[in-house]
């Protein structure tokens, strides 16, 4: 083999750079997001329910604040009548925020976990007692 | 050959953003999970016209107060950021003397109390937006109801609507305006640099009921309605009272009227 | 054949890390720029396009002009033109890219650039812009790559790339065309409202890309063992010459219909970017400096004994390339936006993170250019180099 060696060496060296995240975060056991729905508005609601069923919006709550973004903005239709037949007004700022006002403990904590990053809070403005 | 590869390059960059985005389709497919499924609506109090327009009594406005009220009223409301200097400015509604207002209408012997004085300027909501023309990504449109409205999540800030706006309208958030609103209204967004923005009519306060912020803030000078409709008041003052319209002559037809010499004729 | 662009003298590296560092030192402000917003820029409220647009604008020009040796060459089988036509069609992808780029530094939230794609307005005539430049791009480095590794293996090019030639003709003129809709549909803006706005773009492309291409094939003739040729320098020199007079007579055309008709709004533009408008006349040197360049450039071009003289010649080039970079890179787009539509003046000047992306996209611009230039010039020294040996006695071969 012509230039072993160095082939050899740049084999390592490539081989150690794919694998440099995972030997990184060997043994340290990732935390689990951990989300808290405790709010003031939440604690005080009878049968505590989102807009849509809880396994809906953990899995397609982004595609559903799109459709509420269109039908709002383009469409003019400001009130979402759910599968359940509730009426509520479109609005990420002032009706989900409204219960999800801990907006670190609950929409961070997936956000940070999965790191993406939405730009939804770039113009939406967040709950008071988060803003620092 | 020019439609093959045009089709061509269609399908090659959709198929690259399909790759991109596939898992978004995906997303679309699950959505249908819901059954019987939700609905959208314009809400019970909605306010709703064919096409709304305004007319602005410029006699009515009388004192500097009632400018900075009306625009205070304005830009409290929609967050809009004071950057104290006009390189960064960002503005829905503002004052300028009518020279400026009205440009191809000036008169050097025209009475100086009109020459002078403030006029209200703001977008124009007109039929034949020529913002709307331009925009590479639909992200200004215009409503059935003739609002001229922003999509500022879609806006690439490209900024072709300010260049193509024959009314100044426009303003583009040249930094991240938020540390410049100083106080916040918690209800309403703010944006974010890089997109433009403008007068919106109020669209959140018409599917809420309410008229624009800035006719509310008026006591009555400015006065907004639905212009297909021959029985609105708007229709009404425009029949009895003489008005102008800012160039008109470019055919946009602008859905904001000014009443110049006071309202002493209305009848 | 790109590995031709891998090894060369010590001056083409060097020239390469030249302009690295100047890529380097754009995209560091660039990366300023994009956290901090375009307010870094000079742009304003009222003049909302500045450097950025006004370059992109003037490259476009400098991409279609490519069309200016095409046609010669390749519907008139003018065999003078055979050995820069390659030059000329580099010179267009490498004015492409600078162009996309230059969108691209201008856009506030370049991440979602895709929304074009996404959710077309097909009647946006910025849609169409980025249609056209990216298929005129795909053209030239096709047609380029394809007769240029014809030729190195001696070989005619292959029977597909005429279509895509002839195409490629009409194309340039579109490019320019959308490019000069852009501005000439806009109401409101008087200096652009004009329908010989296209007409007006073409011939100054004509006269500002070849004139470029003149001082570039100069300067290969000076570096490298490859001689474009004094005849295709000289053919050169009569399109420039003929575009720029073509050109200048536009302009005046335009100024004649503003200031004969005396319409205020049409005369704004032209006091404000020539003489100074309600006290503000920033561009007024600027844009009189383009002026008797233009002047200065068309009293030697006419005269066939002066265009003769290649020295003279060249003077000539570089007098017309930057009156028409002054003319078209900097007045065309800010004298549009002034007086803004309340006619109030608020001028424009870049600062210097702009000025430094700017000049960071023009090296990138080089960079394509050089790379490209060298794959062409180095094919073509090994063609001619191999010919020689053919005639040449087998001792008596230059050695490379």
């Amino acid at each position: 083999m012509y230039n072993g060696g160095k082939i050899i060496l740049g084999l390592a060296v490539f081989a150690g750079l794919v694998t440099f995240p995972f030997l990184y975060n060997i043994g340290q056991a990732d935390r689990q997001p951990d989300l808290k729905l405790d709010t003031p508005v939440i604690r005080q609601m009878a049968v505590k329910h989102c807009v849509e069923p809880k396994a809906f919006m953990r899995a397609e709550h982004m595609q559903l604040l799109n459709d509420w973004r269109n039908e709002a903005l383009r469409q003019g239709n400001r009130e979402y009548v759910s599968s359940t037949g509730e009426k509520y007004n479109i609005s990420l700022q002032n009706t989900c925020l409204h219960c999800h006002s801990n907006k670190k403990k609950f929409c961070d904590e997936c956000h940070n976990y999965m790191a993406v990053h939405p730009y939804c809070f770039d113009c939406h403005l967040q709950p008071k007692e988060n803003v620092q | 050959m020019s439609m093959d590869r045009r089709q061509f390059m269609k399908i090659a960059g959709l198929s690259a953003v399909l790759g991109i985005g596939g898992s978004l389709i995906i997303d679309k497919a699950g959505h249908a999970g819901l059954g019987a499924g939700p609905r959208y609506e314009q809400g019970p109090n909605a306010i709703e016209a064919k096409r709304w327009g305004m007319v602005i009594d410029a006699g009515k406005i009388k004192t500097g107060e009632d400018y900075k009220r009306i625009i205070k009223a304005c830009h409290s409301i929609h967050n809009v950021p004071d950057f104290g200097e006009a390189k960064d400015e960002v503005k829905w509604i503002w004052t300028d003397d009518y020279e400026h207002t009205f440009p191809s209408a000036e008169n050097p012997f025209m009475d100086q109390t009109y020459k002078e004085k403030p006029f209200l300027l703001m977008c124009n909501h007109c039929e034949f937006p020529a913002c709307v023309r331009v925009c590479p990504t639909k992200a200004t449109f215009k409503r059935p109801d003739g609002i001229v409205v922003m999509d500022y999540h879609r806006c690439i800030g490209c900024r072709f609507c300010m260049a193509a706006c024959p009314f100044g309208a426009r303003s583009f958030n040249w930094r991240d305006p938020r540390p410049f609103i100083k106080q916040v209204n918690p209800e309403y967004p703010t944006r974010m640099k890089g997109v433009v923005e403008k007068c919106t009519f109020c669209v959140e306060r018409l599917a809420k009921g309410q008229g624009p912020a800035c006719a509310e803030a008026s006591n009555g000078a400015m006065v907004y309605g639905d212009l297909m409709d021959p029985n609105s008041e708007i229709r009404k003052i425009l029949a009895t009272t003489y008005t102008i319209r800012r160039k008109p002559e470019l055919g946009t037809e602008p859905s904001i009227f000014y009443v110049i010499g006071g309202s002493e004729n209305n009848a | 054949m790109l590995e031709k662009a891998l090894t060369g003298s010590k001056r083409y590296w060097a020239w390469v890390f030249f302009l690295l560092a100047l890529i380097g030192a754009g995209t560091l402000a660039y990366l300023k720029q994009f956290s901090y917003g375009l307010g870094l820029t000079g742009m304003s409220r009222d003049v909302s396009w500045g450097l950025y647009i006004g370059q992109f604008t003037f490259l476009v020009g400098v991409a279609a002009s490519a069309v200016m040796l095409v046609i010669p060459y390749y519907l008139h089988h003018y065999k003078t033109f055979g050995r820069i036509v390659i030059l000329g069609e580099f010179l267009a992808v490498s004015a492409v890219i600078m162009c996309v780029t230059f969108i691209f530094v201008d856009m506030g939230q370049p991440m979602r650039i895709m929304n074009v794609i996404l959710h077309p307005r097909p009647n946006s005539v910025m849609f169409w812009d980025s249609m056209v430049l990216s298929g005129y791009l795909l053209l030239n480095i096709v047609i380029g790559w394809t007769t240029l590794g014809a030729e190195r293996r001696a070989v005619p090019p292959p029977k597909w790339v005429k279509p895509l030639i002839y195409l490629s003709v009409p194309w340039a003129v579109s490019i320019h065309t959308v490019t000069a809709f852009l501005y000439a549909g806009l109401p409101g803006r008087h200096f652009w409202l004009s329908a010989i706005m296209a007409a007006r773009f073409l011939a100054s492309a004509f006269a500002g890309g070849p004139s470029f291409l003149l001082i570039l094939s100069l300067l290969v003739r000076k570096l490298t063992k490859f001689d474009p040729g004094k005849e295709a320098v000289q053919t050169l020199g009569k399109i420039v010459t003929y575009a720029m007079f073509l050109n200048v007579f536009f302009m005046l055309l335009e100024v004649f219909t503003a200031f004969y008709s005396n319409i205020p709004g049409e005369m704004a533009s032209f006091k404000y970017l020539y003489a100074g408008l309600d006290g503000h006349s920033r561009l007024v040197p600027l844009m009189w400096t383009s002026s008797i360049l233009a002047v200065v450039s068309m009293a030697m071009l006419i005269f066939p004994k002066i265009r003769a003289k290649e020295n003279l010649l060249l003077m000539a080039c570089i007098a017309v390339f930057i009156s028409l970079w002054i003319d078209k890179g900097f007045g065309l787009v800010i004298g549009g936006f002034i007086p803004n539509p309340m006619e109030h003046v608020v001028e424009y000047w870049p600062t210097l993170p702009e000025t430094i992306i700017t000049v960071g996209v023009y090296a990138l611009g080089f960079l394509v250019l050089t790379v490209l230039y060298k794959v062409a010039i180095s094919v073509k020294e090994d063609v001619e180099g191999a010919a020689y040996k053919k005639i040449e006695p087998a001792g008596q071969a230059v050695s490379k």
